[in-house]
């Protein structure tokens, strides 16, 4: 048993660290400079206070060092828990910026994905025992799935905001209010959430659904349930086993899908205006941002690992399969 | 051997397909006495499955047109997928083909089969102890009831369902190809597990499906022979393996290989031809194309007589 989760967690770490590597990379060989940047946004005329300014900015930002001892001191803040400063919102600390912002995402993200898991996987089982049920549900599944977010956010927020303008289509509450525990800013914090939550639903629950009924459809003609049903056990026992095994490669199927969904929820911030990690990406992208982008980057990377890690452990209790062969395997 | 327990006549059972129905069964009628086990025994596609499956539950495929099915001189509502629940397990049970894979796998075993007994409104509790005695019987403890399937061997696993089928003495087990799957000394034990359970009165009768006649001949106290989804051929197991009456019974007995016998110096004869198609079978004796005692009277249906005491058959040279 420990022996397993050992070896998970070795491949985990393992895929920490590369994606940590890559994430820092990646806004380095990027094209453009973000002390330029800077620079332009002072309009500074004269050119040695230019000069001195250019100096001053690159070692606070330790860009004057050869790219491996960039690399060092990355890792070494790391560790320390020191993310750097933002450029953007200098002289803001970068671990500032998305500690505001990872609420909104963490909020969006966690209520679309269990939602949509729990809700698709019910209804897809459902829909595999009737007739109608199923001719209905397999295309508008299909027709969910194969959604682009973005384009799905969109058409909700033109639809259910602009002509019917029930919800509002961009920010997290009304521009007019301040963040408060009262009655009016909670009840605009939801109507804000409300449509960005729905469009990731709504993709994620349409592959949710053909999954299941897919998988009990199987499992329904599996040998068991074929044994069970000549033994005159009820519709009930049946279908429960059934959706119960049924349900274990949905998991597999999570941990593979949760890489994709927060790509999506990043989107679909972008559309609503949303401020969490994907809003802040863009700005991060736009104002050539390397220490939010890693930062921002570096949450996502530790939110998807933790989610797999879990759906692992998971995994472990629910499946005896799996379990079994731990055993075997640590004997 | 005494009464007659089960009692099937005219049974005649379709399979819808997009080309028509398949006549799987047609016109089958026999009975079986009390504490009798029937080798029920044919090809592939001669129906010997699909009757094993009327007797307790069809597929969404099959389709009742005719006949009856008595129990105990109960009629069985076998076209009646609600109706014949209640008789399912208590009174007809079946050890099917896929032992190895008939239990669930995410369940302990012995957690599932309370689950059942609950579901079947037998109180768990209340047959505990027999339950362990049987596994004792057939060589396991009650640890298995703590496992997964998972953790269980295909003989272990086989013997778990052969015990769960029959734990409520059901008056027919039906014994669907249970050793297709197992070597040929394990085959052996199994049926004599069968045989041993029939003695001890934990079944009154069985059909026990098998393309093996040689094993069948060692179980069984009569054998019905199938061809084309009608029986040829009953009789006691002595009588249709010593002195078959029905041509196709003859040419399957003689198409098997006997000890002593090497190949080089006699070969095994097959039966020329196959079966005919059930889409559109045709008329009058099914086996008429493959006969070499066909004559012109074969194209009117031979009736399924009694040739001899206990002995039927269906054939017009049989008589």
């Amino acid at each position: 048993m420990w022996r397993y989760f050992g070896r998970k967690l070795f491949v985990y770490a393992l895929t920490f660290f590369v994606a940590v590597t890559i994430n820092w990379m990646i806004p380095r060989f990027m094209p453009g400079d973000p002390v330029r940047s800077m620079l332009a946004r002072a309009s500074v005329g004269n050119a040695e206070a230019l000069e001195a300014m250019r100096a001053y900015y690159s070692s606070l930002f330790g860009l004057d060092l050869p790219v491996w001892q960039q690399y060092l001191n990355f890792w070494g803040s790391l560790l320390r828990g020191d993310l750097g400063t933002s450029v953007w919102l200098f002289p803001t600390p970068v671990s500032e910026v998305i500690l505001g912002a990872v609420p909104y995402t963490l909020g969006l993200l966690v209520p679309a994905i269990l939602l949509s898991w729990i809700a698709g996987n019910k209804f897809g089982a459902f829909a595999a025992r009737g007739r109608w049920l199923d001719n209905t549900v397999l295309p508008v599944g299909y027709l969910l799935t194969a959604t682009p977010y973005m384009w799905l956010g969109i058409l909700l927020a033109w639809s259910l905001g602009i002509v019917a303008g029930i919800f509002p289509t961009a920010g997290a509450y009304g521009f007019a209010l301040q963040p408060s525990l009262s009655w009016a800013f909670v009840s605009s914090l939801v109507l804000h959430w409300f449509l960005p939550f729905l469009s990731l639903f709504l993709v994620a629950f349409g592959g949710w659904a053909i999954g299941m009924r897919n998988m009990i459809i199987y499992e329904l003609e599996a040998d068991y349930s074929s044994y069970l049903e000549a033994l005159g056990a009820p519709r009930r026992l049946v279908r429960r086993y059934a959706f119960r095994n049924a349900l274990l490669p949905q998991l597999t199927g999570l941990a593979l899908q949760l890489g994709t969904i927060v790509a999506g929820a990043l989107l679909t911030e972008i559309v609503f205006s949303y401020p969490g990690l994907g809003n802040l990406i863009l700005e991060a992208l736009n104002n050539r941002d390397f220490f939010l982008l890693q930062g921002a980057f570096l949450f996502i990377v530790l939110g998807v690992l933790i989610a797999n890690f879990v759906i692992d452990v998971v995994y472990v209790l629910v499946d005896p399969r799996v379990r079994v062969q731990m055993q075997g395997g640590a004997a | 051997m005494s009464g007659v327990s089960l009692e099937v006549s005219d049974l005649t059972v379709h399979y819808r397909t997009l080309r028509g129905d398949v006549h799987a069964l047609e016109g089958v009628g026999f009975t079986m006495a009390d504490g009798e086990i029937m080798g029920l025994v044919g090809e592939s596609g001669s129906g010997k499955s699909t009757l094993g499956k009327s007797l307790i539950r069809m597929d969404s495929r099959m389709r009742h047109v005719r006949g009856t099915v008595r129990l105990d001189g109960e009629e069985l509502p076998i076209g009646d997928q609600a109706a014949m629940t209640p008789f399912r397990y208590h009174r007809v049970s079946l050890i099917p083909q896929y032992s190895m894979s008939a239990l669930n796998p995410t369940r302990r075993i012995g957690r599932m089969i309370d689950e059942l007994l609950e579901s079947r409104g037998v109180r768990p509790a209340s047959v505990r102890a027999e339950l362990l005695r049987r596994l004792d019987l057939v060589g396991l403890s009650g640890q298995v009831l703590r496992r997964y399937p998972i953790e269980l061997s295909g003989g272990m696993k086989q013997r778990v369902v052969m015990v769960l089928s029959t734990l409520l003495d059901p008056s027919l087990l039906i014994a669907d190809e249970v050793t297709s799957a197992l070597d040929v000394s394990t085959q052996r034990a199994v049926a004599q597990t069968l045989v041993e359970f029939r003695d001890r009165g934990y079944l009154a009768g069985m059909i026990f499906v098998s393309h093996d006649i040689s094993l069948v001949n060692q179980i069984a106290d009569t054998i019905m022979v199938m061809y084309a989804g009608k029986p040829v051929e009953k009789g006691t197991a002595e009588a249709v393996v010593n002195g078959p009456r029905h041509p196709y019974t003859r040419m399957l007995i003689s198409s098997l290989p006997e000890v002593g016998v090497t190949h080089a110096e006699r070969r095994l004869e097959g039966i020329p031809g196959s079966p005919p198609g059930l889409l559109d079978p045709p008329r009058g004796c099914r086996f008429r194309e493959r006969c070499p005692l066909a004559f012109d009277k074969c194209d009117q249906e031979p009736p399924f007589v009694e040739v001899d005491r206990g002995h039927w058959a269906a054939c017009w040279k049989a008589g």
